[in-house]
């Protein structure tokens, strides 16, 4: 198992060094010009010297080597600063945003907040969905509530965000008028700081409309898993051997069976956990939610390189890493599971 | 034992897509999702016919009307007719879904059977397939869509170039489930001892492949073609939604809606009707794709 880990580990490091690779090469053969939105009024050798002093007179493999010493060793050290309160990085050059001109990561980490807490929140909601759907449709299979719950898992799964997201606005904040108390804020107010119990009620309300979307999205692929796994698990000799020693349906089915089909229901929602931090682009840009997915659509429109490589990089790395936790996960919970 | 011959004998002889059929008719939402997907096409295809009207013609003074017999489903804020627009959109989104869908087929099952079937190739094609996977596919797509709008466009004239860019882009990020299901099925496959019949006789790789090897993956290449299809019809509706897609003028479902978004509040249903195509399409698709999968699976068809 640890060997295997180890090998997972450095097979992945050649497999991100080339992905940064494809995605520094992508971003350079952008025709974009970061001076674009510059005055006209510059003087061509003064906008020279702009160009060079942003780091783009180096030939690309330069910046692309500097780059990886940003990523990998600066921003780390200026990380550790800030947590421990030493002065490792002594003011090293970091990554700068083309369009703020301050460092990428301070303005990642303003955003990260309200992604993890938005599309958290709505993952959370759908495995808290997803789990006991899957278990009574499994247990009571092709019974009306087995139908019902396969044919919305099928809407959820089939249907995209942009549209479940915009047809829950049209009933929440269209045709339900403005003074019932059933009315959701579509627009996701950033500045909101929740210090009292009214505030807490509004944060509430205006995270109802994208944690739904999203706790749809994800209970229709959870839930699919579980009850497969739970009629794969429902039919072993070990499910009839415990109702044979005369155990009770509850004790067979909520301990016995449900365990064991948890083992590759993890697996899965673990591969979906990078989903967090990144897939939520669109129900991002629908509700308005300043977070992360709305950023790279800004530095993307605006031509800003160094923001939309590293927060593209950073998914990557996610997504890596959240495979490798899987598939690790995965041996450790079931030991019939050899690596080796 | 002989009578089960005898009786399966005295059958007349059968072609097996009949009994995928048999099968595929007795999935309830594989057959309702065939009847909308056809009801859908048949409103793509024959509805400029029918409802002959200039999607693009504007008529300022009959903006944001309501539903009325003129205009079965209103007007925009220019005044086009939103059921021509649908129509139009949907030729566009159906389009690109097909074409991706090919492309991205065709891309898999290269991939699929070149590595299942030649040894050498399996580690490095494999490696490729792992690459992609780890790759964030949304925001790539965005970046590619972003990057390589202006020179395609140059080239192509600005729906051309788009057609191309989002197919191609859509298809390279979309091959690698069906690389992986169709290396597993060959793997399975060229072990099988028609192969080794075939090769025997002096068979080359290259007809094997195609006389072989082909036709017994079609059925799972069937199946993600489906969803293949479904998969794409949404992530160009994303891109258009994002405001990455097709220009303004030029509709497709994602498209219709991000221009209704604004209207919102007063016109709802602008971004209702093409929300409920677009749902409609993506539903249907994929029921054939789970009722495919049930009837061309044959240890459940014999059931």
């Amino acid at each position: 198992m640890l060997t295997f880990a180890i090998r997972r580990i450095l097979l992945a490091i050649p497999t991100l060094i080339f992905i940064s690779l494809v995605l520094f090469l992508l971003l350079e053969a952008a025709p974009g010009d970061p001076l674009a939105d510059m005055p006209l009024t510059i003087p061509p050798e003064v906008r020279e010297k702009i160009r060079l002093a942003m780091g783009l007179g180096e030939p690309w493999y330069v910046r692309y080597v500097l780059w990886l010493n940003n990523f990998f060793v600066t921003e780390p050290l200026y990380w550790v600063d800030s947590v421990f309160g030493t002065d490792w990085a002594q003011g090293k050059q970091r990554i700068l945003s083309y369009q703020t001109r301050s460092p990428v990561f301070d303005t990642i980490s303003e955003r990260l907040p309200q992604t993890l807490l938005v599309v958290g929140t709505g993952m959370l909601v759908g495995i808290l969905i997803a789990i006991p759907i899957g278990v009574i449709s499994a247990y009571r299979q092709y019974s009306w509530f087995d139908q019902l719950g396969t044919f919305i898992s099928m809407i959820g799964f089939s249907i995209p965000t942009f549209v479940t997201g915009v047809v829950l606005i049209v009933i929440f904040a269209v045709w339900i008028p403005n003074s019932s108390p059933f009315w959701l804020p579509t627009i996701y107010d950033t500045t909101l700081r929740v210090q009292d119990w009214d505030s807490f009620i509004a944060q509430v309300r205006q995270m109802i409309l994208p944690v739904t979307v999203l706790a749809l999205y994800y209970a229709a692929q959870i839930s699919r898993y579980m009850r497969s796994s739970m009629l794969d698990n429902l039919g072993q000799d070990y499910v009839r051997t415990a109702r044979a020693k005369g155990l009770t349906e509850k004790v067979v089915v909520l301990i016995h069976v449900l365990r064991n089909s948890m083992i590759p229901v993890v697996t899965v929602i673990t591969l979906l956990i990078p989903g967090v931090f990144t897939g939520a682009i669109i129900t991002e840009t629908i509700f308005k939610v300043n977070g992360i997915g709305q950023q790279l659509l800004l530095s993307l429109q605006g031509n800003d390189a160094p923001m939309v490589m590293t927060i593209t990089f950073i998914f990557a790395v996610l997504i890596v890493a959240f495979n490798l936790i899987a598939d690790v996960l995965y041996g450790l919970l079931d030991p019939r599971i050899r690596y080796d | 034992m002989t009578d089960a011959v005898t009786t399966t004998s005295a059958r007349p002889p059968r072609n097996q897509w009949w009994d995928v059929w048999d099968q595929f008719k007795t999935h309830k939402g594989a057959m309702f999702g065939t009847v909308v997907f056809f009801a859908v096409i048949a409103l793509i295809v024959l509805g400029p016919y029918i409802w002959a009207v200039d999607a693009k013609y504007i008529n300022i003074r009959a903006r944001d009307q309501g539903m009325s017999l003129t205009y079965p489903l209103g007007t925009d804020q220019l005044g086009r007719d939103m059921l021509a627009r649908v129509i139009a959109g949907g030729k566009t989104t159906l389009a690109v879904g097909l074409a991706a869908m090919a492309l991205s087929m065709l891309l898999g099952t290269l991939v699929g059977v070149l590595s299942g079937f030649f040894k050498r190739a399996d580690g490095a094609l494999m490696r490729l397939t792992d690459l992609f996977l780890a790759l964030p596919l949304l925001p790539l797509l965005l970046l590619m869509v972003m990057l390589f709008r202006e020179p395609l466009v140059m080239n192509f004239g600005p729906e051309m170039g788009i057609f191309i860019l989002i197919v191609v882009a859509i298809a390279v990020t979309s091959w690698m489930n069906t690389a992986r299901i169709v290396r597993g099925e060959v793997l399975t496959i060229k072990e099988r001892e028609f192969v080794l019949a075939a090769r025997s006789i002096g068979t080359p790789s290259r007809r094997i492949i195609t006389r072989h090897i082909l036709p017994s993956v079609m059925s799972p290449i069937m199946v993600s073609a489906t969803l293949g299809i479904a998969n794409a019809v949404i992530t160009e509706s994303a891109l258009s939604f994002l405001g990455l897609g097709f220009p303004p003028d030029f509709p497709t479902w994602g498209r219709l809606l991000q221009d209704g978004m604004p209207y919102i509040n007063l016109h709802p249903e602008r971004v209702l009707w093409p929300a409920l195509v677009l749902s409609a399409l993506v539903l249907s698709v994929n029921y054939i794709g789970d009722g495919l999968r049930d009837a061309l699976d044959p240890r459940i068809r014999g059931r």
